[in-house]
């Protein structure tokens, strides 16, 4: 179907790059998940030398001997790490640093060995640091398919396992499960994707293949399989835009697009998916921030009633602004709702409360009162200081919780600092229209 | 100047400074932030010589480290956020800053001068020829004058900071109580990361510096606990790595930078081995003699109820036939245990030593154990974390 848009090394550079984000959307899951993110880097770094060896050995630069060399020098490398990290001081960041440099310093060096043998200069060895994607050619993108094929039927096979891996090692090791196998299955796995991807997008940019489509999955559920599927999901859309991308773009090159594509998924995952995102979390933030600051408000004018002896008094609005430092503008906003929900009546520059409003605050009032004797009478703390305390808890406890603390306390009359507890009656306040207004869920 | 002590001069230079703030880094276990860095400072690189129009070295300086600062903040971004683990925020965050270095300079191949392969793996052979020139005068190899100012910006930066650097490194609670910020000295380290990097980067590329950061502190904390003594080793492995590498690439004529990240990982590797007290062997050889120890233990308190035979005890404790043999011999030896009619049983001496009492028998070993795992004083207390993850 694609023949007809797409040239030859367009499809096979579509459909690898497609392989690509497939095998390494799922894999990098466990990874993640693992707290190995970095690992995927340091694989990529390590394959260079034994890419440099195969060919050295067998003067092949057929994709098979190349994988084998990848491989196996990727599983000293984690080797190497294991053993520095569980045998010494190093710690696993510097492992996998110390890994990624000198593997790689070492490639350097049989790359230029090479470069000076007779038939060197052609064995384009060099095409796997950055990844020309445009060097793919059918026999690669078929050797990438059986290779991915491989690794996701491996995983499906031992999803369980690799899954148990993923959250609790240490339960399935005192389960006698061989975590140490399976920790060695998801390593081969790791290097597998890394070598499919070696040629299209490079050392560098492989982790990103790995980590930043399951980053970007992980922000959307809380189940595993739902993730692994996203993330299969981001890692092919992310290909076949660079892919698209680059082939219709001249010297736009594939690897870097792709990056760049999963990292703006990656950017709106985490600003607006729908649990996690940070954008909702701010808006939730901002409206607990505004109802605890009409709560506030309303104490002050009760307390100012209560040190008066009438609520029916106008409080100036520099008297309020005054109680805590608040600006003109945080009054008035504060202010604008209440007004409107019919719990604050305001004349000019100053304002009250109405009865409703009155009901509302002693509600308020009477949860901090009560939280305040409940701290020095139950954890003896001195009458000094619950109320910071309290100015917090006021605005969380939910009624029943009064309720069981009025009773705990025996329907105290008054606070630590003498001053009278509304009773439940004052504190009753309608479930009306007006009151939803005011109080906006958490 | 000649080609060799030209290179020679640069390569110790990098390798110098960055021994110098990769001992932090090491410490901090940011290790791959600095990998990060040498990474995603490309983009500042691409940007500042788009800017001025050609390879100056202050603005290109200047542009990496912009992006070294701006790569360490929105790694710690996402990872305040709670969205991300540090490791995956360190892991979307560079390549994707790289990514964008690539497209710009293959985008604007044309008007850009740089060679991506130089970037990455570092072309040290040509430092001698890239001269600095102020009028119609040569001054030397521009790397020169760029490495050695980083040297001397480091060795300043850790000559003034040195108190602030090590409160915030080994306990940033004291050194916020002490009025000393933990994220200013942070945010100065990783400015110097980023500038050393940029430094080092043109010349003998992204790579080699990750090697020269990580690999040569990382050996020294192998083998010292003080800090001083860390700095001095560091840069100490760093000038034999380059001075090693050089010959080596000499001698097999392969890549410079790639051989002297070679050389500097093989003083690593027999550091690992081979450090008297952190090494790989020395923390087998405690662990087995532990295990020796505990063994005779348990043997002396089971043959303190009852006298057994061999292969009631090999069963009972699930030991190889080898290793009830060894750890009986040791006994017997120390003359605690006898053989007795076919079976093992305490002598008189061995009886004495369990009625000092099982908590006295089992606490020694026990307490050189931890002894042996989370070393008291100098750096190994202050960097074993509390929750004993040894």
């Amino acid at each position: 179907m694609l023949d007809g848009v797409l040239s030859f090394t367009a499809r096979n550079v579509l459909l690898g790059a497609t392989i690509l984000g497939v095998s390494g959307g799922v894999l990098g899951c466990f990874a993640l998940l693992r707290r190995q993110s970095l690992l995927g880097d340091a694989l990529a770094h390590a394959a260079l030398p034994g890419v440099c060896l195969a060919f050295l050995l067998t003067g092949s630069k057929a994709p098979l001997p190349l994988f084998v060399g990848a491989l196996a020098a990727g599983l000293a490398a984690s080797l190497v790490i294991l053993a520095a990290v569980r045998w010494s001081r190093i710690k696993e960041d510097s492992a996998i640093g110390i890994v990624l440099s000198v593997f790689f310093g070492f490639g350097i060096v049989l790359l230029t060995w090479i470069q000076k043998l007779p038939a060197g200069n052609q064995s384009g060895l060099d095409k796997f640091l950055f990844g020309q994607a445009a060097t793919l050619v059918w026999e690669d993108v078929r050797v990438m398919a059986a290779l991915a094929a491989l690794a996701l039927a491996t995983v499906a096979l031992f999803y369980k396992e690799l899954k148990i891996l993923a959250f609790d090692p240490d339960y399935a090791a005192s389960l006698g499960l061989p975590m140490g196998r399976i920790e060695m299955l998801l390593t081969l796995l790791l290097v597998t994707v890394v070598v499919l991807g070696l040629q299209t997008v490079g050392v560098v940019l492989i982790v990103a293949t790995l980590v930043t489509p399951a980053a970007a999955a992980r922000q959307w559920t809380e189940n595993l399989g739902v993730m692994i599927v996203a993330s299969a999901g981001i890692g092919a859309a992310s290909g076949v835009v660079g892919a698209l991308a680059s082939a219709s773009v001249p010297r736009l090159p594939t690897g870097p697009v792709i990056v760049i594509v999963a990292s703006a998924v990656l950017v709106v995952s985490l600003l607006f998916a729908p649990q996690r995102g940070l954008a909702w979390s701010r808006v939730r933030e901002r409206r607990v921030t505004r109802r605890i600051r009409r709560e506030n408000l309303l104490k002050d004018l009760y307390r100012v009633g209560e040190a008066e002896g009438t609520f029916a008094r106008l409080v100036p609005a520099p008297r309020l602004m005054g109680l805590r430092g608040q600006s003109p503008a945080r009054l008035a906003a504060s202010a604008r709702p209440l007004v409107g929900a019919g719990l604050v009546e305001r004349r000019g520059d100053a304002m009250r409360l109405t009865e409703e409003g009155r009901r509302e605050a002693a509600r308020v009032v009477r949860s901090h009162r009560l939280w305040e004797l409940y701290l020095t009478r139950r954890l003896e703390l001195p009458s000094d200081h619950v109320h910071r305390d309290a100015e917090a808890m006021e605005h969380a406890l939910t009624p029943e919780t009064v309720a069981e603390l009025d009773r705990l306390l025996g329907y105290p009359p008054v606070d630590p600092h003498g001053r009278p507890i509304p009773p439940p009656e004052a504190a009753e306040t309608g479930t009306g229209p007006r009151r939803q207004a005011a109080e906006a869920r958490p | 100047m000649s080609p060799t002590l030209a290179i020679l001069l640069v390569a110790g230079a990098v390798s110098a400074s960055c021994a110098i703030v990769g001992t932090f880094l090491v410490l901090r276990r940011m290790a791959l932030l600095g990998d990060a860095i040498s990474h995603a400072v490309l983009p500042g690189i691409v940007i500042a010589f788009f800017l001025t129009g050609r390879r100056a070295p202050l603005p290109m300086v200047i542009g990496a480290g912009v992006l070294g600062v701006l790569t360490v903040f929105l790694v710690e971004m996402f990872h305040r956020s709670g969205r991300l683990k540090e490791d995956a925020s360190i892991g979307v965050v560079f390549p994707a800053l790289f990514s964008l270095g690539v497209i710009l300079i293959s985008r604007y191949a044309a008007q850009v001068d740089l060679d991506l392969d130089c970037v990455l793996y570092g072309e040290i052979a040509y430092a001698p020829w890239d001269l600095l020139f102020v009028g119609d005068a040569s001054w030397g190899p521009k790397a020169l004058w760029v490495n050695t100012g980083t040297l001397v910006a480091n060795a300043l930066l850790v000559g003034l900071f040195y108190k602030e650097l090590k409160v915030t490194t080994f306990d940033p609670g004291l050194a916020a109580a002490l009025g000393v910020s933990p994220v200013l000295i942070h945010y100065l380290l990783m400015s110097a990361v980023s500038v050393t990097v940029v430094g080092a980067f043109e010349s003998v590329g992204a790579i080699l510096v990750v090697a020269m950061l990580v690999v040569p502190p990382a050996t020294a904390y192998l083998l010292t606990d003080r800090l001083g003594a860390m700095l001095a080793l560091g840069v100490g492995f760093g000038l034999a790595s380059a001075g090693g590498g050089y010959a080596l690439a000499r001698w097999w004529d392969v890549s410079i930078a790639g051989a002297m990240a070679t050389v500097s990982g093989l003083i690593f590797a027999a550091a690992l081995v081979g450090s008297p007290r952190y090494g790989v062997v020395a923390k087998l050889a405690a662990r087995r003699r532990l295990g020796g120890r505990l063994a005779g233990q348990l043997l002396l308190l089971h043959l303190a109820e009852t006298a057994a035979p061999a292969a009631t005890l090999q069963q009972r404790f699930g030991w190889s036939e080898r290793r009830l043999r060894r750890t009986t011999e040791r006994l017997v030896r120390r003359g605690l245990v006898e053989r007795r009619n076919g079976a093992l049983a305490l002598t008189a001496a061995g009886a004495a030593a369990v009625a000092r009492g099982p908590g006295a028998q089992l606490a020694h070993p026990l307490a050189e154990a931890s002894g042996e795992l989370a070393p008291s004083g100098g750096l190994a207390r202050a960097q074993e974390p509390a929750d004993g993850s040894v």
